[in-house]
C-alpha cells in the first residue's frame, strides 16, 4: 500500500548546513503522523519541503501518486496540502471571516476581471463558499468572533482562526506545525480535540509537528523522529518511547527524558 | 462677506481639488505598495508618459478623444504588466534599496523616452470641457479640476471598495501583508502582483490625462509625481483613505502657504511648503495618519 504523501530520500541544505539529509516519510491515508525531534531537527523544513516553499535538493516527494517536488506552493495547496505556521501567520488586520473565507481561495474559479463581468456568479459562489466557512466556524466554536480582526483576538484563538484558516481548504493533508505551541493546558486540550475530530470525522490526513510529548503520544496513529536532520526512528507512540536512540537524542539535548505529560522543554 | 474671508474660501476650494488630483496619483502608489511592497519613485514619470500618449495622440497623430484616452489606458496597464513581469518579479526579495533604484532608474529612462519617441516640446492636451470657471458666490471652480475631483473620488473609492469587500482585494492585501502565507493559501502571488501594476497603469493614465490638460504635457508633467511623496507619508503608504486625506492636506497647505505667505517671501512657499509638513510627520507620526503601524516582535 502506497501512502497519500511521500517523502523519498529528501536532503536539504542551506549553505553550508546540512538542514535534512535523505529522510523518508510516508503518510498513509487518513493518519495522524507526527514529526518530533530536539529544536534544529530538520522538522520545519521537512514541512516546508511538502508545501513546496524549499525544494529539497535530492529525493522525491509525491502526492497520491504524483511527483510535486519542484510545483510552487500555490500549486501544492491546490491539490490539497494545507499548513499553519509555526508563528501564528494570520492576516491580522482582517477579521476571522475573511482569514477564514481566504481559505477558501483555491475552491474560487472567477478571476479579478470575470469576477466584475459575471457580478451575479461570484455572488453565488460567495454564498457557497460562506456555507462552507460557517460549518467550519461552527465546528471551531467561534461564532462570536467572526468580525474580530484576528490580530485583536487571545493567542489560543488564533491557534484555532489558523487552524481553521487551513481547513477551508479542504485539505486532503493537513500540516501542523506546533499548533500547540504557546498554549496553556485547556487551550492543547481543545486543540487536541479538534485534530482528532478533523481527523476521525473528515478523514483529513494530518501531519503534526508537536514539542508536547503528552499530546504527540496520545493522538498520533505513528511518530516518526528527526534528529541533526536525519529520521532516527518511526513506529507507534509506543514503540518510539522505548527506543534507545530516541532517548539518547532527547537526553543529550535537553537533559530530560520525555515523558507523558511534560510540557515544551 | 469680507474679502479675506472670501480669499480664504478660495484658497481652502481650490486647495482642496487639487488636492484630490494629488491623491489620484498617491493611489497609483499607494496601490502597488499595498499589493506588492515596493515604493515606486516613477510614478510621476507613469503620469507623464500617460500624457505624452494622450497628447501625441490627440495633438501628432490626430486621433479622436476616447480613441486617445484608450489607448492611454491600454498603453499604461500593458506596461504595468511588463513592468513588472520583466524587471520587478526578479527584485522580490532583495532590499528595498534594489526597487528605490530600479524605480529612480526607470523615472530618467521615461523622461528622456517620452520626449523622444513622441514628440518634444510642451503640447496641450484638450478636454470636451469649458474653460469659463463655475461663481459659486466669491469661490470660483475651475470645471477641469472639478472633473479631476470627480474622476478621483469615484477611483478611490472604487478601489477602496475593492480591498475592503471584494475576494480578490482581499487577497491582495493577504499578498501584500504576508507573501509565504499567501502562497500557502493557494494564492499566485505574482498573478497578483501584476494586476496590482495594471491598476496603478489605470489610475496614472487617468491622472496624466488630467493633469496634462491642466499643465500641458512636457517633461516637467514628472514633476507632480513629487507630490506624491508628502500625501503618501502624511496619510500612510499603504492607506486608501490616507491618500485623500493626504493630498486634501497638501492641497490646501500648498495653496494657503501660496497665498499667505508667498506675498511677504516673494513667491516660491508653495512648492516646499508640503514637504515641510511631511519631515514633521516622518519625526512625529511616521507611520501616517491611516498608516499600518508595523510593531516589530523579536
Amino acid at each position: 500500500m502506497s501512502g497519500l504523501l511521500e517523502i523519498r530520500d529528501a536532503s536539504k541544505s542551506f549553505g553550508g548546513v546540512q538542514a535534512v539529509t535523505r529522510v523518508s516519510l510516508e503518510a498513509q491515508k487518513g493518519e495522524i503522523l507526527s514529526v518530533i525531534g530536539p529544536n534544529g531537527a530538520g522538522k520545519t523544513t521537512v514541512l516546508n519541503m511538502i508545501s513546496g516553499f524549499y525544494h529539497p535538493d535530492s529525493g522525491r516527494i509525491s502526492l497520491e501518486g504524483r511527483d510535486v517536488t519542484e510545483l510552487a506552493p500555490s500549486r501544492i495547496a491546490e491539490l490539497g496540502v494545507a499548513r499553519t505556521f509555526q508563528n501564528i501567520a494570520l492576516f491580522r488586520g482582517m477579521t476571522v471571516l475573511d482569514n477564514l473565507m481566504l481559505g477558501r481561495h483555491v475552491h474560487m474559479k472567477t478571476g479579478v476581471l470575470s469576477a466584475c463581468a459575471y457580478w451575479g456568479l461570484a455572488q453565488k459562489e460567495e454564498v457557497v463558499h460562506r456555507r462552507r466557512v460557517e460549518d467550519i466556524i461552527d465546528f471551531l466554536r467561534i461564532q462570536d468572533l467572526r468580525r474580530r480582526p484576528t490580530g485583536s483576538l487571545p493567542y489560543g484563538l488564533q491557534k484555532r482562526v489558523e487552524l481553521g484558516r487551513a481547513l477551508a481548504l479542504d485539505p486532503k493533508v493537513l500540516l501542523l506545525d506546533e499548533p500547540m505551541g504557546g498554549c496553556n493546558h485547556e487551550e492543547k486540550e481543545d486543540m487536541a480535540r479538534f485534530i482528532l475530530d478533523v481527523n476521525e470525522e473528515w478523514g483529513v490526513t494530518v501531519i503534526l509537528i508537536e514539542h508536547d510529548m503528552g499530546v504527540v503520544m496520545d493522538i498520533s496513529d505513528r511518530v516518526a523522529v528527526l534528529d541533526m536532520g536525519q529520521k532516527i526512528a518511526e513506529g507507534t507512540p509506543d514503540e518510539v518511547r522505548a527506543n534507545p536512540r530516541v532517548i539518547k537524542a532527547y537526553l543529550g539535548e535537553t537533559k530530560a527524558v520525555p515523558s507523558t505529560g511534560g510540557s515544551r522543554v | 462677506m469680507s474679502d479675506d474671508l472670501s480669499f480664504f474660501f478660495l484658497l481652502m476650494s481650490n486647495g482642496l481639488l487639487i488636492g484630490l488630483m494629488y491623491s489620484l496619483i498617491a493611489l497609483g502608489f499607494v496601490l502597488v505598495y499595498k499589493a506588492t511592497d515596493a515604493i515606486n519613485f516613477a510614478q510621476g514619470e507613469f503620469v507623464m508618459i500617460a500624457g505624452f500618449v494622450t497628447a501625441g495622440a490627440l495633438m501628432v497623430w490626430g486621433a479622436p478623444l476616447w480613441v486617445a484616452v484608450a489607448l492611454a489606458l491600454v498603453s499604461l496597464v500593458a506596461f504595468g504588466f511588463v513592468l513588472e513581469r520583466v524587471m520587478l518579479r526578479r527584485l522580490i526579495g532583495r532590499p528595498v534599496i534594489a526597487v528605490v533604484m530600479a524605480t529612480i532608474g526607470l523615472a530618467a529612462i521615461l523622461r528622456g523616452v517620452g520626449p523622444f519617441v513622441i514628440f518634444s516640446g510642451t503640447k496641450p492636451l484638450p478636454l470636451p470641457i469649458r474653460d469659463e470657471p463655475f461663481m459659486l458666490g466669491p469661490i470660483f471652480i475651475p470645471p477641469i479640476q472639478l472633473l479631476g475631483a470627480g474622476v478621483s473620488l469615484a477611483f478611490l473609492a472604487g478601489f477602496g471598495w475593492f480591498f475592503l469587500k471584494s475576494r480578490k482585494g482581499i487577497a491582495m492585501r493577504a499578498v501584500a501583508d504576508n507573501q509565504q502565507v499567501a502562497m500557502a493559501m493557494g494564492i499566485d502571488v505574482e498573478r497578483y502582483f501584476g494586476v496590482a501594476w495594471a491598476m496603478t497603469g489605470v489610475v496614472s493614465a487617468l491622472g496624466g490625462i488630467l493633469w496634462g490638460n491642466l499643465l500641458g504635457v512636457d517633461v516637467n508633467l514628472a514633476l507632480v509625481g513629487f507630490k506624491v511623496f508628502p500625501v503618501v507619508i502624511l496619510g500612510g503608504l499603504d492607506s486608501i483613505p490616507g491618500a485623500i486625506i493626504g493630498g486634501l492636506i497638501v492641497g490646501v497647505v500648498e495653496n494657503i502657504a501660496a497665498g499667505y505667505v508667498d506675498p511677504y517671501v516673494g513667491g516660491g512657499t508653495k512648492d516646499f511648503a508640503p514637504y515641510v509638513l511631511m519631515i514633521l510627520a516622518l519625526m512625529i507620526r511616521p507611520y501616517g495618519i491611516f498608516g499600518k503601524r508595523i510593531i516589530e516582535r523579536v
